[in-house]
């Protein structure tokens, strides 16, 4: 394989393709519509599942009856497609079957817009179906990366009976940059042991998410959580940049990490001693290790594309133990690594308060709240 | 004087039947439905390959009776989910059971595209005209002026709108291949159910696409009748709204006989 000029929704459903996907489902929706188009043609051409639903709804029961036989299978959409899908997922997450969805963030709430963001972080991080879950999540900040995560999410999804969520913003999915793409794999032809397949000289398979009895439900719940402990021991990810001296710890995931890199390479150059810790997993939160950092630097500052939501879960990380800052450009906005410098400059001369509240600081810096 | 006695099997559980103590109401022909179901499928000899997908309602807990592989579908999803099983396993048997709750109203979407896109599935559709799970609400298929504890004055066409007659609706789906009402308040009536119920499987097997029978059903509990009563019921004030006919039966199982 060599590195070629790859836009990411495309890499993305190519790498799909070539991890062994069986079954693709989805819905029209800017800006992710070029993974259904690619699978519109690849799949069936290599004689795999393709079917454009009628709704998101629709696309992720599909998903979830697909996923019931054992087979690898996914689904993408972006934020308002997604919101339609919650019922879905919380259905799967409760049968515990495997599966993978990309999520390509737009501008929002309600229809919002179709650029880049990082909006459906709570919503996506946190659970947002209803009941007691937590998908994997896994955050590309490059069209190579997101190659990467899309194959491991499939791995993950299987190894933990979960689902995994790409939570890739708008940019990734649009942008095109040199990649390489990974070989084909050979489908697999075993089915695990507690699929839907029709019950051909073996006792009946039942499968669901119904536990009317609560104990049952209980039990079924605390296994979730146990295996949600399981996953944050061997499955957290992340990239560190310029750490090993830093006073100023940027974090930020996926573009607004990227953009961020490009601020801290700048203020390096003018002597300040800053550093990334760009979060690849989100779910496992890299927690552990922002807990540690908080006891070796002297500030940190959180950058998202939206109005501060992993700001809260970096926050339950460093115990208070260093002082927080956030800066954000919500609702579509991409920040410029300018406006990030301009923060680490601040930091840098200013001395930071230890605790209070980093949004309405934040807030009100621009103006938009008074004192 | 030779005194051998011949026995003769008569009457058996279907092996598609689990020996399960029911949990349907006295009256309830939800019953009668599954064990049709279970004998159709005895008897076409396709019980390891089938799948069926569970409705949210009354028939929430059909798995439990059945001996087959079994999921339990969102409200009115169990067409979608039905379709990503069969995309996969296309050469197994998938059905769906669902009520007039699921199907008519909540699951809309997925039912007129499952028979749209001639999905090659087949749907057990139970109308009992009332929502019966949740204790007797007016359901999309409730009668003008049925009482139900959400139009306790009657259901008010002006108010609530009319009745949904899915079968005629999705019968004039060119994916559709078999579209029947029948109804379950005789044993007369009862052998012609089982006979479309047959009719519809029959059609997924020879990959005609989507297959639907409609089941005009009883409740005694939150209609307020007795049992018999809501037989009567049923004859005197469904049949007319929902007439029993064979709204669509593709040519190629027309001449099929069982």
């Amino acid at each position: 394989m060599s590195r070629e000029l790859l836009e990411g929704n495309f890499a993305m459903a190519e790498a799909a393709v070539r991890a062994g996907v069986e079954a693709y489902f989805g819905y029209p929706i800017t800006p992710q519509t070029e993974v259904l188009e690619w699978m519109s043609h690849r799949m069936p051409e290599l004689g795999r599942a393709f079917l454009q639903a009628e709704s998101e709804v629709a696309a992720v029961n599909m998903v979830y009856g697909a996923a019931c036989t054992g087979a690898r299978v996914m689904s993408s959409s972006s934020s308002p497609g997604v919101s339609l899908m919650m019922e879905g997922l919380s259905y799967i997450a409760g049968t515990e079957v495997p599966c993978v969805l990309i999520d390509v963030v737009r501008g929002g709430p309600g229809l919002g817009n179709i650029a880049p963001s990082q909006g459906d972080y709570n919503q996506i991080v946190h659970g947002g179906g209803h009941g007691d879950y937590h998908p994997i999540v896994l955050a590309p900040a490059s069209v190579q990366e997101a190659i990467d995560l899309t194959v491991l999410s499939f791995d993950l999804a299987e190894k933990y009976r979960a689902i995994t969520i790409l939570l890739a913003d708008g940019s990734i999915g649009q942008m095109m940059e040199p990649a390489e793409l990974p070989e084909m794999r050979p489908l697999r032809t075993s089915r695990p042991d507690w699929a839907v397949t029709g019950a051909e000289g073996r006792d009946p398979r039942f499968l669901s998410s119904i536990y009317l009895i609560p104990e049952q439900e209980e039990a079924a719940n605390m296994r979730l959580v146990e295996r949600q402990y399981q996953i944050a021991r061997n499955e957290i990810r992340f990239k560190e940049y310029f750490l090993e001296d830093a006073e100023i710890v940027i974090v930020g995931f996926g573009t607004a990490g990227r953009v961020s890199l490009s601020a801290v390479r700048t203020a390096r150059a003018e002597g300040i001693r800053v550093g990334l810790l760009r979060p690849i997993s989100l779910n496992p939160f890299p927690s552990p290790q922002l807990t540690e950092l908080s006891r070796q630097t002297q500030s940190m500052l959180v950058v998202e594309m939206n109005t501060g939501q992993m700001l809260d879960d970096v926050r339950l990380a460093v115990e208070n133990h260093v002082p927080v800052e956030f800066y954000g450009r919500p609702g579509g906005m991409v920040p410029y690594p300018d406006e990030i410098l301009n923060e680490i400059r601040r930091m840098a001369h200013q001395s930071i308060p230890l605790g209070g509240d980093p949004r309405l600081r934040w807030l009100q810096r621009l103006n938009l709240v008074k004192n | 004087m030779d005194t051998t006695v011949q026995t003769q099997t008569v009457y058996i559980r279907p092996s598609s039947l689990n020996d399960t103590p029911t949990h349907y109401c006295p009256g309830c022909t939800h019953g009668i439905a599954h064990r049709l179901v279970a004998e159709v499928l005895d008897e076409m000899g396709i019980r390891e390959q089938t799948i069926g997908v569970a409705p949210v309602g009354c028939a929430v807990f059909a798995y439990n009776y059945f001996n087959f592989d079994f999921v339990e579908a969102a409200h009115g999803r169990a067409p979608a989910m039905a379709t990503g099983i069969k995309r996969l396993l296309p050469n197994r048997f998938v059905f769906t059971y669902q009520g007039d709750g699921d199907l008519a109203s909540i699951g809309m979407a997925e039912i007129m595209h499952a028979a749209g896109r001639g999905e090659n599935i087949s749907v057990v559709f139970l109308n009992n005209a009332i929502y019966g799970m949740t204790g007797g609400q007016m359901a999309p298929t409730s009668l003008p002026g049925q009482k139900t504890t959400s139009s306790p004055n009657g259901r008010d066409v002006e108010q609530h709108g009319f009745p949904l007659h899915m079968s005629e609706v999705l019968a004039k789906m060119e994916g559709s291949s078999y579209i029947v009402r029948r109804s379950l308040h005789d044993p007369k009536n009862i052998r012609q159910a089982k006979k479309a119920i047959r009719t519809a499987f029959e059609a997924q097997v020879r990959g005609l696409g989507f297959s639907m029978v409609e089941l005009l059903s009883t409740c005694p509990t939150n209609w307020g009748v007795t049992p018999v009563e809501a037989l009567h019921w049923l004859e005197e004030h469904m049949i007319p709204v929902y007439p029993l006919e064979d709204f669509k039966v593709s040519p190629e199982l027309a001449g099929l006989k069982f």
